[in-house]
């Protein structure tokens, strides 16, 4: 069999369409989960039991179950939640986009949350005392005193695990999508040409991961204090 | 003015403070010492409400903290302190340590808690490291710019908890020379210090712990001259042979 390169070139619009979907759930489950995440940390390590209990079992529940659960649940069960709460009788369709934006936010918060606490607890117990003997609010300890050195010390952490969110956003083919495996799939069974797009997106995922696990390693050596 | 009255408090079966009373006045300056694991730490951190108490009460110019008291906010801005490991904020420079609770805590404007910064930094001698993070300074600097940091919100009582005990030899001295000046100029001070020469030439009073008790209470000059208790003179005893 031969590589067909004009195949590639005439794929290649839609390709940059799916990498473009891939990098967009990346960001979103970043940020969302990110932020989310922190939250979580926060309850897990609040001195209430319900709040720690509470976000505890989320962590502990999406840890258990696969990501492609997750998906299945969020898109074939929440249009029948809405339709439901919303006493329409029938299912609310959510869209494809939604229901994977919510789902990543929702599944890597979990794996944030973990991460961000361990960054909170390497944080030495003077600083908290710090915090408190100069009067400031637990709002603002942790906004501008905690959060920021938890966050820069599990950073190279965070990369990593962005680096397999990016990964993992793959498995959205399951309900069709057209990110960048998913068009890559349309296009090789539409023309046949199984080789040429497998092996490309194969190149593009390799080219993203191995630069941004490249750069944790730069960000590693540089984030210890004083070494500015 | 400090009012500290019949103050217990345990860890689990240990007791760590064993009615512990005593009485400090407005610009005086008292030195607590005493043998490790006497309870010297956990007292003075009480008086800021950083340890909580079993039972008693603690008067701090006007605030009054007991057991049952857990809104400490109004306490903690009168009352500053220094931790022996200095506890500077590692992702801020040496200025934003200094202004952080002033424009957080007191609502300051930054161009005013910059220039309470900027004063307070000089009178600790480092005017010229204010856009440098603590990382880059030596122990005895960040040790001052933490003395700068606690000064900025305009305590009325200052606390030092060992503020040299983890610094290099050659540089106690600099982190004591700020202390003195502190003193002289009329602040009220508790230190935790194992600085015998500071105690005797620039406290007033001397508190000896042990075991959790403030076993002896004397003039800084007379407590290294004559102790009183057996206790206390063993302490000395050790601590004053070489």
């Amino acid at each position: 069999m031969t590589v067909d390169l004009a195949a590639l070139a005439n794929a290649l619009p839609f390709l940059l369409k799916g990498l473009w979907f891939t990098l967009q759930i990346t960001l979103v489950g970043v940020s969302g989960g990110i932020v989310f995440g922190s939250l979580l940390a926060i309850a897990r390590l609040s001195q209430s039991r319900l709040l720690s209990t509470l976000a505890t079992a989320y962590v502990n529940l999406m840890r258990s179950i696969p990501l492609i659960l997750v998906i299945f649940w969020v898109f074939f069960l929440v249009p029948w939640a809405i339709g439901w709460m919303t006493a329409s009788g029938r299912p609310v369709a959510v869209g494809a986009s939604l229901t994977i934006f919510v789902t990543f936010v929702l599944f890597e918060a979990a794996y944030y949350a973990e991460i961000v606490r361990a960054g909170f607890r390497s944080i030495s117990p003077g600083q908290y005392a710090a915090c408190d003997a100069l009067g400031l609010s637990k709002f603002h300890a942790y906004t501008y005193i905690l959060f920021p050195q938890a966050i820069r010390n599990v950073l190279p952490i965070l990369l990593t695990q962005t680096i397999v969110l990016f990964q993992d956003t793959s498995l959205v083919y399951v309900i069709s999508a057209t990110d960048l495996l998913g068009a890559a799939t349309k296009i090789a069974q539409r023309d046949g040409r199984l080789v040429e797009m497998y092996l490309t997106v194969g190149v593009i995922y390799f080219v993203f991961c191995f630069a941004a696990s490249q750069f944790v390693k730069q960000l590693q050596g540089r984030l210890a204090y004083g070494a500015r | 003015m400090i009012e500290i009255d019949n103050v217990s408090k345990s860890y689990g079966a240990f007791q760590v403070l064993k009615n512990c009373s005593a009485s400090i006045a407005d610009g005086e300056v008292v030195v607590i010492c005493g043998p490790s694991g006497s309870g010297k730490s956990t007292l003075i951190k009480t008086v800021n409400g950083l340890e909580t108490i079993d039972s008693g009460q603690i008067n701090v110019s006007g605030f009054r903290l007991a057991p049952d008291v857990t809104n400490v906010a109004a306490l903690r801005r009168s009352v500053g302190m220094v931790f022996q490991s200095f506890e500077l904020f590692p992702h801020l420079t040496v200025l934003s340590n200094v202004t952080i609770a002033q424009i957080k805590v007191l609502k300051r404007s930054r161009a005013a808690a910059e220039e309470k910064a900027l004063t307070l930094l000089a009178r600790v001698g480092l005017s010229g490291h204010t856009t440098k993070y603590p990382a880059q300074l030596s122990g005895g600097q960040q040790q001052r710019v933490a003395i700068a940091r606690a000064l900025a919100l305009d305590p009325k009582v200052m606390l030092f908890d060992e503020p040299t005990s983890a610094l290099d030899p050659e540089m106690v001295n600099e982190v004591l020379d700020v202390m003195t000046g502190l003193a002289r100029q009329g602040m009220t001070m508790v230190c935790v210090t194992h600085e015998m020469g500071f105690a005797r030439s620039v406290a007033n009073r001397v508190l000896f712990m042990d075991d959790g008790e403030i076993v002896e209470t004397a003039d800084a000059v007379k407590f290294f001259d004559a102790p009183q208790s057996e206790r206390a003179k063993a302490f000395l005893a050790k601590i004053l042979r070489h």
